[in-house]
Order: structure tokens, then C-alpha cells, then sequence
């Protein structure tokens, strides 16, 4: 009788302690910033790391707590705007210490010429490409941001960073200016306006 | 009230329980490199102690000893220390996001520190009551602290000073934690309990 006694009253203590943990840790969640996931959607998400911070996500708490928000050369000037509207702060031309606005690229590998070192996947921020030691590697590129990131480390120079072909779907005449000088009715349409909803 | 004062301080210097009973030994040793984390560590630990404390006296008062389970009061301990620490780190870092940080991480590491459980069954050993329980754990993580920030501030002036390879480290760590010891048995003849 008192084993039956031992056990239920550890159990009941399992079960009572159980469900009040559970119970806070619904209460009790803490949710992020707001501000810094919406900051967070905006930016490329190239992960390079040319703002100086170790990702995006980095770069948008900074942005959130007061850096300048011209720091992005992935996202260039368009991606400055859109900060600039959602923060409500000035639009800043684009800090040339971090590096210039470019097309859009994507990596390749030369496969033929390929050592399988392996050194450009650990340089990649985004796992986008794939190989093994001593095997020949190759970018996936739906995946890979164009960040530069895996040309550096390569030593026998074999990645070439090659424009995006946007395919006969995506293909529209090159804007004449920057963003901001165009009429409202002559903008494209926001490029993050899909990953910030 | 001069014997909830003699607890105080026997529970602070004469029963130290790190110098003295060796109870806690890691955080000791393990936090001690910095001052600055050896603070925030003392308030986390004053913390749990004493909230501990109260729980598990309550829980012995109010649940073993009805059903004649004193036998498990280890093993009930650790559980309802565990879960009120964890409950409190919930509650803390939704309401406090400063207080978070200053103990955030220091909260789950000391759960299941030996000096907490020793707090717990040591109340027990002595037959205190709730307020003489609950002032044991504080004298207790009083003294921890005490002597948490001193030697945390000794290692540090010792980070500097020019120690012979093979003592330099832990090793000389050991020796003054050793020596302190040594000084904190002094106490011992201060108050008789």
C-alpha cells in the first residue's frame, strides 16, 4: 500500500510539474523583435557578410538598434529604400567601404578544373554547394546568392561568378535610373513584397 | 531572533558551504575566472537557493511526511527544484529582459548544484522551520556568493601575477581555494550551534 502510495504521488508530482512547465511555456513565450523580422525580410539574405556583420539577421538587429542602413551592397539602392520607408528614416546613398551594387551573379565551377579541396563549400554562407574531398564540386544554383564568398578560398581559381539569365519569363528592359528618380507608375514592383507578407 | 541571527551567520561564515562542507565545488571553481560573472552567478545562486529551500520544506511538510514517504525526498527535491527554477526562468524572461541577462544563463546550470539538494536535505537533518529554513538557504547562498566574488577576485590579480609553469591554471586555483579554506576554519569557534 505505501509502494502504491510512493508511486502515485511521484507520478501526480510528474504530471502536475509537467503541465505547469507547459502551461508557461505557452504563457510565457517570448517573441522576437518585430521590427527586426521585418527588417530581416527586406535584406537579400545573401549572408556575405560585406555589412561587416556575420549575416543578415545580424545586420538587421544592428539596423534596429540605429546602424545605417547603407551598408547592403547585395540589395543596393532599391533594398536601401525599402529600409529607408519602413524605418521612416532618410535614404542613404550606398557606403562604397562595403563594396559596390552589382548585377545579380551566380557561381560556377569549372568542373573539369576542380580539385575537390572542398574550401569553397566551407566559404559558402548559404550550403549551396555540393562535393566531397577529393571529388568534383558543383554550385547548386537555385540556392546560391552570388556572394563572391567562395572565389577567394579557391586555389586553382576555377569559379566564375556569372550573370543571372533570367530566362524569357523574368526578362524586362534594364531600368534607366536608380529607383528612387523613377515616376510612381514606372516602378517594378518590390522585390521582397512576397518574402515580407 | 538571536537564533535566525545565529543561522545567518553560521550558515554564512562558520558553516561556509563551500570552504567548509565542500558542497558547490564546480561553480567554485568552474565561474570564478571573472568578476563579473561570479556577481551575476552569486545573485542567481542566492536566488534559487532560497526559493528552493521553501519548496522543498513545503513539499516535505505538506506531501512525505503525511503519506510516510520521507524515504523519497531526494528524488522529490530534485524534481520540484528543477521545475520551480525552470518555472522561474520562464516567468523571468518574459517580464525582465534585463534581469534575464544578468542571470539568464546562470539559472539552469546551478538546478541541480549540489548545494542546492544539500540546503534541502540539510533543513531536514537540523528539523527547521519554515523561516529558519528559508534563512538557511539564504545565509547559505550568502556565503557562496562571499566567497564566490573574493575568489573570483583573487584569481583574477593571480591571472597577472608570475606563476611557475606547472602550478599555473587550476593548479594554483586549488592552492588558494585550499588557503581560503584554511582561513574560513578560523571562523569556527565563533559561534556554537
Amino acid at each position: 500500500m505505501t509502494l502504491l502510495y510512493a508511486l502515485l504521488s511521484l507520478a501526480g508530482m510528474g504530471i502536475v510539474f509537467g503541465g505547469v512547465l507547459g502551461f508557461a511555456s505557452v504563457r510565457f513565450r517570448v517573441e522576437g523583435d518585430p521590427i527586426v523580422e521585418r527588417i530581416n525580410a527586406l535584406l537579400p539574405q545573401t549572408q556575405c557578410g560585406q555589412c561587416g556583420h556575420p549575416g543578415c539577421r545580424p545586420y538587421a538587429e544592428a539596423i534596429a538598434a540605429g546602424e545605417d542602413l547603407n551598408k547592403c551592397p547585395p540589395g543596393g539602392e532599391a533594398t536601401i529604400q525599402e529600409l529607408a520607408d519602413l524605418l521612416g528614416r532618410e535614404p542613404l546613398p550606398l557606403d562604397a567601404e562595403h563594396g559596390e551594387e552589382t548585377a545579380k551573379t551566380v557561381a560556377f565551377i569549372r568542373e573539369a578544373e576542380c580539385i575537390g579541396c572542398t574550401k569553397c563549400i566551407q566559404a559558402c554562407p548559404v550550403d549551396a554547394i555540393l562535393g566531397a574531398a577529393k571529388m568534383m564540386h558543383t554550385v547548386i544554383a537555385a540556392e546560391c546568392t552570388g556572394c563572391d564568398l567562395c572565389v577567394e578560398p579557391c586555389p586553382v581559381d576555377c569559379i566564375d561568378m556569372l550573370p543571372v539569365d533570367r530566362g524569357i519569363e523574368g526578362w524586362h528592359w534594364p531600368q534607366p535610373q536608380a529607383h528612387e528618380q523613377l515616376l510612381t507608375s514606372d516602378r517594378q514592383p518590390h522585390r521582397h513584397q512576397g518574402a515580407a507578407a | 531572533m538571536s537564533d535566525l541571527l545565529l543561522i545567518l551567520v553560521s550558515a554564512i561564515l562558520v558553516n561556509n558551504f563551500v570552504l567548509v562542507q565542500f558542497l558547490g565545488l564546480c561553480p567554485f571553481m568552474g565561474v570564478s575566472g571573472k568578476l563579473e560573472t561570479a556577481i551575476g552567478m552569486s545573485m542567481a545562486t542566492t536566488f534559487v537557493l532560497t526559493l528552493s529551500a521553501l519548496c522543498s520544506y513545503l513539499t516535505h511538510q505538506y506531501l512525505l511526511v503525511p503519506l510516510g514517504l520521507e524515504y523519497l525526498r531526494t528524488i522529490s527535491f530534485i524534481l520540484v527544484i528543477a521545475v520551480v527554477v525552470q518555472f522561474t526562468e520562464m516567468v523571468v524572461r518574459k517580464t525582465s529582459p534585463v534581469l534575464y541577462r544578468v542571470l539568464g544563463i546562470f539559472l539552469p546550470l546551478i538546478t541541480t548544484n549540489c548545494a542546492v539538494l544539500g540546503v534541502a536535505l540539510l533543513n531536514i537533518n537540523k528539523q527547521n522551520n519554515l523561516l529558519e529554513s528559508i534563512l538557511y538557504g539564504f545565509g547559505a547562498a550568502a556565503g557562496f556568493s562571499l566567497v564566490l566574488v573574493l575568489f573570483a577576485a583573487m584569481r583574477e590579480r593571480i591571472q597577472a601575477a608570475d606563476v611557475p609553469q606547472p602550478f599555473a591554471g587550476s593548479a594554483v586555483g586549488l592552492v588558494t581555494a585550499g588557503l581560503m579554506s584554511l582561513a574560513f576554519m578560523g571562523f569556527s569557534g565563533l559561534v556554537q550551534l
